[in-house]
């Protein structure tokens, strides 16, 4: 049995310790925001929040997430209000088919909570934005909508602090 | 069912791999665990994700001076935020941390990962050899050092022992007179696996080249460096040395054709890279 | 009836309306549904790339209790994927030809995923294996017959200004100057990030299809061939579907195929989700292309004959073949006046697993090369190169190859323009790059390209679909939008609630876009080339006024469907393939800078300037959004994305090694739309999906050739093809 913390709630699982962490989030927790998108690592699909930091899921063996805490795209909005990121996305338009959105989300709610572009003119920061962002790969909007959006989110976030 | 272990430290991490040692070592998995579904499931898995003691960068005082000493444990992310290596001649240790794979995978993978793995595509191994690194290795039979130079003893083929883990990397001091660089010529800008990499330090003292580590990687079976060209411009002017790298790079190395590049393309890059190295510093 | 608020009209950016559901990760995909008394799915495949299958063997030692097994020999109707002919089968039959590696040849289903990968590799094929035919050359030489005596799946020959090739020659001969270039396009991964993925059960002797795709009818039309039923014995559903860029348009009838066999055969559900490397093996991809190109003329430099010959590779089975080199070789002489062009084109049979619909279809092959072309052109006559496009270019009046009479919605000025005004001076030739090692010297070069795509189907394709569409009056002031159109990201759903919101004069709130499903929707066409804001959106638009009106003639309810009706004066022969190939066409131009790093021989894009001629933006953020996705998928196609054969197989079927452009490839896009209202589009709408996708291969090319001084024909223009062109560098 393995216990850890998803978006805030303690869950419990009975799944080998080597099942990773991408199929037992979608499969015993039905928390089906996490998408696979390749199996390797390269896409970011599947992306999570470990320890509050972007991990991709189908990389991490669920037994390596006992007593830590996971973050999952349903775990970003606080009740029925959207994280910043989510409503920027929308508003910019930075989603289309949505197969990446929730990955790019829960990273760049990682970018914004941490303010890492605060205070970095904007320029600066799409640059900033595209790396941090590299290991999501969107294959419809050729990113420019999803920066938008982030440095949206961060500039509202910022300016609300 | 896979077993599985957490050590709550490094001995008990010693005492569970004497004990297993096919069970898997598992720590940011970023290799290990690709396309896990398709893979024979492991008997076991030792655990050593953040385990305390493992972890850590920090610069200490080491037999000949200051050395910085990164725990296998610390991720690649620790690595290239950490203050005491970016304002530093180990800085390529952050450069290459930053173009290994992206965010998601530099916040998993560890250096000792890169260093058991040992992929002749290792983004961080010729920075270990420039920076001639030496790796602290242990078991429950006590503790060893192993010149990073030393560490590779064919493709994929190390010197750890079965009940070995790798501790920590010590790095020691360079002098102001000796420079640091880093190249990863890849697929593309992110998310790339390496066609030429490498790194070097270079010691110039009264515009001479007085000493040169350099090292590549992706065009061997393991990371290598490239004494040809260490000896070709040791000794010469600064502003020589370029041109007597680029000589002394033709018959250096023999890199493959493969599915991602070809030998061509990485002979002329690797002897620009390499060139590159040197001219840096004029500039 | 309300009047609708300004901000939610068509010309808007109305957020999308399905956009909460994708960024909270509500949207269900296929993969998503419950797999409660779902079976697991798994196709045995070929290793070889041409042979007979001779046997299909199961190791003795596994444990078969609870897993089910298809082969061809359970297919009860035509083992047959239906789409333009018949030639392939759903699985190969003991006895049949393999045609290429990964072909399907048997399926299991199993309780778990591990039990059906495990039951996968216990089933063994025994293929008698020969030689294999893996060029366009090969099949052209036709010693293996492979499709007929030729090879050929499809050949055009079009005419226009001369009847013979005496007089063609002749043409040729008369000009001043002849450039004369080949051009190869590689193939190129969809690499949508939602696997192919579909479910089939079978309830009260029906069979229910969901999945991931873009044509639910062509789904339907195979299913009913197949199985050898009516059509309402089979239903089709569209689920949310993670792109498509057409690698969904044809592909998931196959797969469709796989899960109904199982399934009836389990007596359960069968889900079939792919592999990522499964997925780019053994899917279709675009078709590589080599194209022969003359351009003769005249001491002005205006064409006075155009040549092309267009050879495509179609892979091992037809599909959809012919309609992709259709396109190519009727964009082929380009949007540029032309008395005599002769236009050639063949798409031959090898055993490379089959090519299919990619975002372009033909049309981005055959732009590479009059680009390319029309550039050579501007260099030997040191012409600004979009001063001559500008000179040369199609525009109202004019005919084009087919002797289309060019009519309105010509955006030529407007795009070319666009790109004149923001161009500014072009980059110096020479600098420099600070990189972490040290400063490197960099060699800047600035490419243009001009460009059309058609909108719609060729000729009478349009008539022939009879595309239509419902709308419905729902009790409670709602209204519903019921076609079989599919949002596969491109944002159909949301436009068309804006055009029945319009047309309606109500709240965008109370339009429901119906999920496609073949029982509930009529057939309005594919979702493809381009069509549906043009074409389905004029018939919501229509059925929405009509509804309006009779709603306003005090009809309680109306349900009103449209049906397709063309524009006048659109006359198409199809045996010359002359005359008004498409309804109306989109327009573009764009601009690109590069550097090529003087250590890596990469090539950087460092700017991109896209003016795209749309008729109008229902949308203009959507289109923003399909504009700069396709062009990174074209820039991607340009310097990135590679498809490596090795004896017949895709030798890097995986993500790391078949890679797409990420965040930090991807320059900043500066994206003009320019509006040309088409008259017979939906508030003047034309397509966008693809003409983004067509013309920024090519600028990148140009761009090199402009930086380092020799001609690069041929794509991905990788960097080890920029190192050994070195020796044939101009001096700067």
């Amino acid at each position: 049995m393995i216990s850890f913390e998803v978006n805030g709630e303690r869950r419990e699982v009975h799944a080998s310790p080597w099942k990773r962490l991408l199929d037992v989030l979608r499969e015993e927790l039905r928390l089906t925001g996490t998408k696979e998108g390749c199996g390797e690592g390269e896409c970011g699909a599947c992306t999570v929040l470990l320890d509050a930091e972007p991990v991709n899921s189908c990389l991490v063996a669920v037994g390596q997430c006992a007593d830590r805490a996971v973050t999952t795209v349903e775990g970003l909005a606080t009740g029925d209000v959207l994280h910043a990121v989510q409503r920027a996305l929308v508003t910019c338009g930075g989603a289309q088919c949505g197969i990446c959105t929730p990955g790019i989300a829960v990273c760049a709610s990682h970018v914004v909570d941490r303010g890492l572009i605060t205070g970095v003119p904007d320029v600066e920061a799409r640059l900033v934005v595209r790396e941090l962002l590299a290991g999501n790969i969107c294959r419809c909007t050729g990113y420019q909508l999803i920066v938008d959006a982030v440095i949206t989110a961060a500039r509202e976030t910022e300016a609300a602090r | 069912m896979t077993e599985y272990a957490r050590p709550r430290d490094i001995d008990e991490a010693l005492a569970v791999r004497a004990q297993h040692a096919d069970w898997m070592v598992l720590a940011g998995a970023t290799d290990l665990m690709v396309t896990a579904n398709r893979k024979a499931v492991p008997v076991g898995i030792l655990d050593l994700w953040r385990l305390p003691g493992l972890g850590g960068i920090a610069v200490e005082r080491g037999v000949d001076g200051k050395e910085l000493v990164i725990g296998a444990g610390a991720t690649w992310l620790e690595v290239e935020r950490a203050a005491v290596i970016l304002e530093s001649s180990w800085r390529p240790l952050a450069l290459a941390a930053r173009e290994i794979g992206a965010l998601q995978i530099q916040a998993r993978a560890t250096l000792g990962g890169n260093v058991g793995t040992s992929s002749p595509v290792g983004d961080s191994l010729p920075v270990l050899l420039a920076l001639d690194a030496e790796l602290e290795v242990a078991s429950v039979r006590g503790r060893r050092r192993v010149p990073y130079r030393e560490w590779c003893t064919g493709y994929r083929k190390t010197q750890l022992a079965a009940d070995e883990l790798i501790i920590a990397a010590h790095f020691p001091e360079l002098g102001k007179a000796t420079h640091t660089t880093w190249r990863k010529v890849g697929t593309r800008r992110a998310q790339s696996i390496s066609k030429v990499m490498g790194a070097a330090a270079i010691t110039v003292e009264g515009g001479i080249v007085t000493d040169a580590r350099i090292a590549l990687g992706a065009v061997a079976d393991r990371p290598i460096r490239i004494t040809a060209v260490e000896s070709a411009v040791r000794g010469v002017p600064l502003s020589l040395a370029p041109d007597a790298a680029r000589a002394a790079m033709r018959t250096a190395i023999k890199p493959i054709d493969d599915v991602r590049s070809t030998a061509a393309y990485r002979r002329d890059v690797a002897e620009n890279v390499v060139a590159r190295f040197l001219s840096g510093i004029l500039s | 009836m309300v009047n609708q608020p300004r901000a939610n009209a068509v010309g808007t950016s109305l957020p999308r309306v399905d956009g909460v559901a994708k960024v909270t990760g509500r949207a269900a995909y296929l993969d998503d549904y419950d797999l409660t008394g779902v079976l697991i799915g798994q196709t045995v495949r070929s290793t070889v790339a041409y042979g007979v299958l001779e046997a299909i063997e199961r190791d003795p030692a596994f444990d078969w209790s609870d897993i089910v097994v298809v082969t061809a020999a359970d297919i009860t109707g035509k083992n047959v994927v239906l789409l333009i002919e018949d030639d392939q089968p759903a699985l190969v039959p003991i006895g049949g030809r393999v045609m290429h590696v990964d072909e399907a040849i048997a399926l299991v289903a199993a309780p778990t995923r591990a039990r059906a990968i495990a039951a996968a590799a216990a089933v063994k094929p025994k293929i008698r294996a020969l030689p294999p035919v893996l060029t366009m050359a090969a099949a052209l030489a036709a010693d293996t017959k492979l499709y007929g005596e030729t090879n050929v799946y499809k050949e055009f020959l079009i005419r226009k200004g001369h009847a013979t090739d005496a007089e063609l020659e002749a043409a040729i001969a008369s000009a001043d100057e002849l450039i004369e270039g080949t051009y190869d396009t590689s193939a190129q991964e969809q690499m949508y990030i939602e696997p192919q993925a579909m479910q089939a059960e079978w309830r009260d002797g029906r069979c229910h299809i969901v999945g991931s795709m873009q044509c639910p009818f062509y789904v339907h039309k195979a299913m009913k061939a197949l199985l050898a039923c009516g059509p309402d014995d089979v239903i089709i559903a569209q689920s949310v579907t993670g792109g498509g860029f057409g690698g969904k348009e044809e592909y998931p009838s196959m797969l469709a195929a796989h899960v109904a066999l199982l399934a009836r055969r389990a007596g359960k559900p069968v889900r079939i989700v792919y592999d990522r490397e499964e997925d780019i093996a053994a899917t279709t991809k675009r078709h590589p292309a080599r194209v022969h190109h003359r351009l003769a003329v005249n001491a002005k430099g205006e064409p006075v004959a155009i040549d092309v010959d267009v050879l495509m590779d179609g892979g091992a089975y037809l599909t959809l073949s012919p309609v992709v080199l259709s396109r190519g070789v009727l964009h082929a002489a380009g949007p540029y006046r032309c008395p005599v062009t002769r236009i050639r084109g063949r798409v031959v049979a090898t055993n490379h697993p089959p090519h299919g619909a990619f975002r372009g279809f033909g049309a981005p092959q055959t732009t590479f090369a009059y680009e390319r072309q029309i550039q050579k052109l501007a260099r030997s006559r040191f012409e600004d190169p979009l001063a001559l496009r500008s000179r040369l270019a199609l525009r109202s009046g004019d005919t084009t190859a087919t002797n289309q009479l060019l009519g309105a919605s010509v955006g030529t000025d407007e795009v070319i323009g666009a790109i004149e005004r923001v161009a500014g001076p072009r980059p110096a030739r020479s600098g420099t790059r600070e990189t972490p090692s040290g400063t490197i010297g960099v060699r800047r070069g600035r490419g243009v390209a001009f460009y059309f795509h058609g909108a719609g189907f060729t000729g009478s394709g349009e008539q022939r679909l009879a595309g239509r569409c419902t709308v419905a009056a729902m009790p409670g002031g709602q209204f519903e939008v019921r076609s079989s159109s599919t949002d596969i990201g491109q944002g159909a759903i949301t436009i068309f609630v804006q055009l029945a919101a319009q047309a309606l004069g109500v709240d965008p709130s109370l339009i429901t876009v119906v999920d496609p499903q073949t029982d509930k929707v009529p057939d309005s066409g594919p979702t493809v080339a381009s069509r549906t804001a043009m074409v389905v959106g004029g018939l919501v638009e229509r059925a929405a006024r009509e509804v309006r009106e009779r709603m306003a003639a005090g009809e309680p309810l109306p349900v009103v469907t449209k049906q397709y009706e063309p524009p006048p004066g659109i006359e198409w022969d199809d045996a010359t393939y002359t005359g008004s190939a498409y309804p109306v066409y989109g327009w573009a131009a764009c601009l690109v800078d590069i550097s090529v790093d003087l250590d890596s021989l990469e090539v950087q894009v460092d700017r991109c300037v896209h003016a795209v001629d749309v008729g109008k933006a229902i949308n203009p953020v959507i289109v923003k959004g399909q504009i700069e996705g396709g062009t990174l998928q074209a820039l991607g196609w340009a310097l990135l994305e590679n498809i490596v054969y090795k004896d017949g197989r895709v030798a890097n079927a995986s993500m790391t090694n078949c890679i797409v452009p990420t965040f930090a490839d991807a320059p900043e896009i500066e994206t003009v739309i320019v509006e040309v209202p088409y008259p017979f589009g939906p508030s003047g709408a034309k397509g966008v999906g693809e003409i983004p996708m067509d013309g920024p291969a090519a600028a990148v090319a140009n761009a090199v050739e402009d930086a380092l001084g020799c001609a690069f024909d041929s794509i991905p223009i990788l960097p080890e093809v920029v190192a050994a062109s070195r020796p044939k560098w101009s001096k700067l």
